[in-house]
């Protein structure tokens, strides 16, 4: 029966998001307050609608009710309880699920903390989260539906993708998702305020927490699933412009620029229109990410739901919503006109350029993606576009981003000189051509990468200190921690983007790798380690076959770590994996892979030093601690007209 | 669908029985000489498996990456250029395994599109910022009734 009342209170919740989606519309149009209210109960219902829709799908999970063929098809008994649960997204039907619930999360909490909006721009938009509602809401009643009972329930399900088993995977969907559908928000409002004809500093100052918690959500998500390929694909690589990887990049970026053209909005009155259409195509992004992830039309290693028929609805709700609200905009957008007056050399000029950059990056990413579908389309041309090509035409613009980035965010509002926003980032421009030197004496001659990547990392850290203390102005380092906390959010996120640079660059620069067949307790030299394999024995799961091999590492005779990779076989799904063994280490990772037993004895095995690993998602999540530190900013708090708490971090609770 | 087939076809015709899949790069692969060994990975990373989803030869366990890796050492060691082991292979099994689209006739577009877009990005953003700076100050003109008022202020009224 459980499934059942899941499926129902899904249905109910399609039915509040259509009455959401007209009544306070009509509402907000005709002036008729009551009919504006309404939208926040029914955005209230929707949540617990759907959470008893989403908690009725885990129960099914959880307790391996067989009966309902999504739970068959994706888990078996033997699976341990956090991938029975995590199992529930782990699929098209459920995740669609999840998205689902965290919209009527988000909607919920802009009917909770909303409470300072006009009525009738809270009240539209309500009404647009809800007609996103909708859409889905249909998507998943009609096409994708979880709750469908089996007349013969079968004695065992076939279990989830060993490869999506995993602590780390089980979280990064929930976080991309927290994401994508959080600038359904930045959507929302943008929709709301083409609808009400008016943006100013007070909408900014609304739209700007949404996009930032979005932003910090997709930050978390993408590094944690870079991180999962990591540890998890078995060579270490952690970024791999796959079509899925970069369908959650673009909305990332597309929320980087949002989140400063905002700025500009809030404290200038400029760039409205723009923002107004980075919003909409920023959600748009994550819509397209969605198609592309559900449909599988562009191949990838992630699509494991293949099937046109959701695609082109998935393509449909895209043509409505991005379709609908660019007809919106063409008509609505002259009716927005700038009232700051600035020089092309002020922090204005600098954040329309960070917005050129980030844009166009967006952009290529893009086109990069979708060019195998358009070239087989119109030229028949079946091809790949891989790492080769994003490496060479993403990289130029993040390198003159992070060349400008500090000298920009220096720079003061209106107007400004070149020469003294330099001034202050003398020690910093020092130590960053400090440490370009230590790289380049350290790496033997080849590199040019580390080099490049390197400085400008440090360039960007050391940049955002120089700004901190500028801050601080004459008081000296006492006024260091009452600095409004926007300005610390800005420095550890820029600071953090800084230390991702670095880490990428050396990581390719610095890597050894060594494969070879090694004989059991023979030792072999890898850089400054010593390693040797002990043994290698059988280490069976509860739902796995493994070998698990013992390699001891020692350098100069001292232990540094004992590491036991393994080589898995799930039976329920015929499928071999391989358990990297990693030591961690601050400033570089040991990373060891077992291969097969050798017909002549001994193992294939994969060593790699990866120096700075860590630092790439130690970077990406200083970005996150930054985004979070300025969203608990008095000014948001205060916007927010809520004493509790700031609207986003209340959703960070969920 | 046809891919896929055409690629299963593919691993018949050259692999012959399918081998257990193992890892990546094997011990039995790799070359004597460091230099060649080097441009052999080098030239893998560029190549797509052509039956895996988005992996390179390099990353793949695939019995076909394997023979193709195996290919590229062939001819390397036979005194190949990269370019000309890099065209012997796509000769065989098409632009598909190609991650590093050509720049050529409509692929063209595909490498133009990112500095094109740049540039008329620039280009408006320069015309916007120009005129911000041209933008008439934010006062505007008083009207009568205000200049009256105005007026009377300042006459000490």
């Amino acid at each position: 029966m459980i499934a059942e009342y899941g499926h129902f209170a899904l249905i109910l919740a399609f039915a509040v998001a259509v009455y959401q989606m007209t009544v306070p519309m009509v509402g907000a149009a005709k002036g008729w307050q009551g009919w504006m209210d309404s939208a926040r109960p029914a955005a209230l219902a929707q949540l617990l609608l759907m959470a008893i829709s989403f908690g009725a799908l885990t129960v099914a999970f959880v307790t391996s009710d067989f009966s309902v063929s999504l739970v068959y098809e994706n888990s078996h008994t033997s699976k341990p309880l956090i991938y029975k649960i995590s199992g529930v997204w782990g699929n098209h039907e459920g995740s669609m699920l999840l998205w689902v619930l965290i919209l009527a999360l988000f909607g919920s909490a802009a009917a909770l903390f909303g409470g300072n909006l006009p009525p009738s721009l809270r009240a539209r938009v309500l009404g647009v989260q809800a007609a996103v509602s909708v859409a889905f809401y249909a998507f998943i009643i009609f096409t994708s539906n979880p709750f469908w009972r089996m007349g013969n329930p079968p004695f065992d399900g076939r279990d989830l993708n060993p490869l999506l088993q995993d602590p780390g995977l089980a979280f990064h969907p929930p976080f991309l998702y927290l994401g994508y559908v959080g600038l359904s928000m930045a959507f929302s409002f943008a929709v709301a305020a083409l609808i009400e004809g008016r943006v100013d500093a007070a909408w900014a100052r609304w739209v700007r927490p949404w996009t930032l918690a979005a932003w910090i959500f997709l930050t978390i998500g993408i590094a944690l699933g870079s991180w999962w390929a990591y540890y998890e694909l078995g060579w270490g690589g952690f970024w791999f412009w796959d079509p899925v990887e970069n369908a959650s990049f673009m909305p990332w970026l597309l929320a980087a620029a949002l989140l400063h053209s905002a700025i500009v909005v809030e404290k200038r009155e400029a760039l409205k229109s723009w923002t107004i259409l980075l919003a909409i195509m920023a959600f748009g992004f994550s819509l397209i990410g969605t198609f592309i992830v559900r449909s599988g039309v562009i191949t990838s290693v992630h699509s494991f739901a293949n099937d046109p028929e959701r695609g082109v609805f998935i393509l449909a709700i895209l043509a409505v919503f991005i379709g609908g609200a660019l007809t919106l905009y063409a008509f609505r957008a002259s009716a927005m006109t700038a009232k700051g007056v600035f020089a092309p050399l002020s922090r204005e000029g600098a954040l329309v350029l960070n917005n050129v950059l980030l844009a166009v990056a967006a952009f290529v990413v893009f086109i990069g993606t979708i060019w195998p579908l358009v070239a087989e389309m119109f030229w028949g041309r079946v091809l790949s576009v891989g790492p080769p090509f994003f490496d060479q035409a993403f990289t130029p613009f993040m390198i003159v981003l992070a060349i400008v980035l500090p000298v920009g965010s220096l720079m003061p509002w209106k107007r400004a000189t070149l020469a003294r926003s330099l001034r202050p980032l003398r020690e910093a421009l020092v130590l960053a051509a400090a440490v370009m030197a230590l790289v380049f004496a350290v790496s033997t001659g080849h590199s040019a990468l580390a080099v490049i990547g390197a400085g400008l990392g440090s360039w960007l850290v050391f940049g955002a200190f120089s700004e901190l203390w500028l801050r601080t102005g004459s008081a000296g380092a006492g006024r260091l921690l009452r600095l409004p906390r926007a300005d610390w959010g800005k420095a550890v996120a820029h600071a953090g983007l800084g230390v991702t640079f670095v880490a990428v660059a050396l990581i390719q620069a610095w890597q050894i790798e060594d494969v070879r067949v090694a004989e059991v307790d023979q030792p072999f030299q890898i850089g400054p380690y010593q390693m040797v394999l002990r043994s290698v024995d059988r280490n069976d799961g509860p739902n796995y076959l493994a070998q698990r091999a013992v390699v001891e590492v020692t350098r100069d005779g001292r232990d540094v770590a004992t590491l036991y990779p393994e080589k898995r076989v799930y039976p329920v799904q015929g499928m071999p994996t391989t358990e990297a063994a990693i030591d961690y280490g601050f400033w570089r990772d040991l990373y060891v892979v077992l291969g097969d037993e050798q017909p002549d004895g001994g193992w294939a095995l994969r060593t790699y030093v990866k120096p700075f690993a860590n630092w790439i998602w130690g970077g990406a999540m200083l970005m996150a601690l930054g985004g979070l530190i300025s969203l608990t900013d008095r000014r948001y708090r205060v916007a927010a007209g809520a004493r509790r708490a700031a609207p986003t971090t209340a959703v960070a609770a969920e | 669908m046809t891919r896929l087939l055409r690629g299963l076809l593919l691993v018949l015709a050259l692999a012959g029985p399918l081998s257990v899949p193992a890892f990546a790069v094997q011990p039995d692969e790799v070359l004597e000489d460091a230099g060649l060994e080097a441009r052999a990975r080098e030239i893998s990373r560029k190549l797509r498996c052509p039956v895996c989803q988005g992996e390179t030869i390099d990353d793949s366990n695939a019995a076909i990456s394997r023979d193709l890796r195996l290919y590229v050492r062939e001819r390397l060691v036979a005194g190949d250029t990269d370019p000309e082991v890099i065209d012997n292979v796509v000769d065989r099994f098409g632009e598909f395994v190609l991650f590093e689209p050509r720049a050529t006739g409509s692929g063209l577009i595909l490498w133009l599109a990112g500095p094109l877009m740049a540039l008329i990005a620039a280009l408006v953003a320069w015309r916007f910022l120009r005129s911000r700076d041209r933008a008439p100050t934010e006062t505007p003109a008083l009207d009568a009734a205000e200049k009256k008022r105005l007026d009377e202020i300042m006459r000490g009224g």
